[in-house]
């Protein structure tokens, strides 16, 4: 297979684009493509002071290395959520993103949770019924809750995560099959702080499929951790990925299709603005001044008071 | 000689001569799923398999 810029040698084929490219073309192209998601969706400009959230895996390294070549200003976040489970898998990753900042001589904010709230997120998890499980829950609790409180701290203008398209179309089909209305009204590239507390939401990296994310890694020399979270086995999202990556084989396009055709048909009034009451009704947590849906505490301000 | 597929702890052999996305088949390996490095290089799916070689396959669905 040849590269289509150049004739070369292709190292990475993308069958739903029909376009094949050598290592030097495919480091271009993607960091492109990533401009011009950043433009459609209208997620931040040059001037604004953007935070990536840093977990140490391939998509959030690789976006802020995307990013920083880019030119644009951000800065990283990397939150230890004290997971060990026998691999040290949170020291790991800390190392992996702190070597990386470190390369590049980026700035990366670190936030541990033990440290600042007393427990691990697997205690955290222990001490709720939220993770009577599993943690997955309070650890997408904490996260969001202390992305938000860093970006507002710092004075950021836009908060980025590494999801990609895999991850989109996932949470997709898993909010289509339980038809929830609230979520699919509000899934999308970017989420407008429209409400104090919050701030911008945005997610560069989602028309890429994770094995454009993996292949962009390692051709660019990115050290990540290939570990996957000790507690990541057996969840819903890797179920939903697999079910969508077999349609994929099937018929080259048909993930990058799913969500495209979905945000198209949000743009076109797809889900009224009451279909999801949440966005309606949101409130101010006295206590760490975050949105909440309920009068009162948030959840993760009463997670923190419960357990101390 | 067979092909040796390694993904993580797992092996898979195969027979020379195939492509990649044929070899990935026999294994049952969804090509989605995986990159292919031989000898450093990444694959694409129509790269022919020689006898003998080891090619890493590299995991690429994460959760979470």
């Amino acid at each position: 297979m040849k590269c289509r810029k150049c004739g070369e040698k292709a190292a990475f084929n993308m069958p739903h684009h029909k376009l094949a490219l050598c290592k030097e073309h495919y480091l271009e192209w993607l960091p492109e493509q990533t401009e011009r998601t950043i433009h459609k969706y209208q997620m931040f400009n040059r001037r604004e002071h953007v935070l990536a959230a840093i977990s140490g895996g391939k998509d959030s390294l690789s976006l802020w290395d995307i990013l920083w070549r880019l030119g644009y200003s951000v800065d990283g976040l990397y939150i230890g959520l004290g997971i060990d489970e026998g691999i040290q898998y949170s020291d790991e990753s800390h190392r992996m993103s702190a070597a990386f900042a470190a390369e590049r001589g980026l700035k990366l904010h670190v936030i541990d949770i033990q440290q600042t709230y007393g427990k691990s997120v697997p205690e955290l998890a222990e001490s709720t019924l939220r993770g009577d499980k599993k943690p997955c829950a309070v650890c997408g609790l904490t996260k969001r809750h202390v992305m938000n409180r860093i970006a507002r701290e710092g004075g950021y203008d836009v908060l980025v995560t590494g999801h990609n398209l895999d991850d989109e179309a996932a949470t997709l089909l898993s909010n289509t099959m339980n038809w929830i209305p609230g979520y699919l009204a509000r899934q999308g590239p970017v989420l407008e702080a429209d409400r104090p507390g919050l701030v911008r939401k945005a997610k560069p990296l989602c028309r890429f499929y994770e094995r454009e994310m993996a292949a962009y890694a390692l051709l660019r020399g990115i050290k990540y951790i290939y570990d996957e979270c000790p507690f990541a086995e057996g969840t819903k999202s890797i179920y939903f990925k697999e079910i969508l990556n077999r349609m994929e084989a099937d018929k080259p396009g048909t993930k990058l299709n799913f969500y495209i055709s979905y945000l198209m048909a949000k743009d076109n009034g797809l889900f009224a603005p009451h279909a999801d009451p949440e966005l309606e009704m949101l409130h101010t947590c006295p206590t760490c001044g975050q949105a909440t849906t309920a009068p009162g505490e948030c959840a993760f301000c009463r997670l923190i008071s419960r357990v101390s | 000689m067979v092909v040796k597929l390694i993904l993580r702890s797992k092996l898979f052999e195969v027979m020379p001569g195939m492509t990649l996305r044929h070899s990935l088949e026999k294994a049952g390996v969804p090509l989605e799923s995986v990159l292919a490095i031989r000898a450093g290089e990444m694959l694409t799916e129509d790269e022919i398999l020689h006898e003998g070689e080891e090619i890493k396959l590299i995991a690429v669905v994460s959760g979470g």
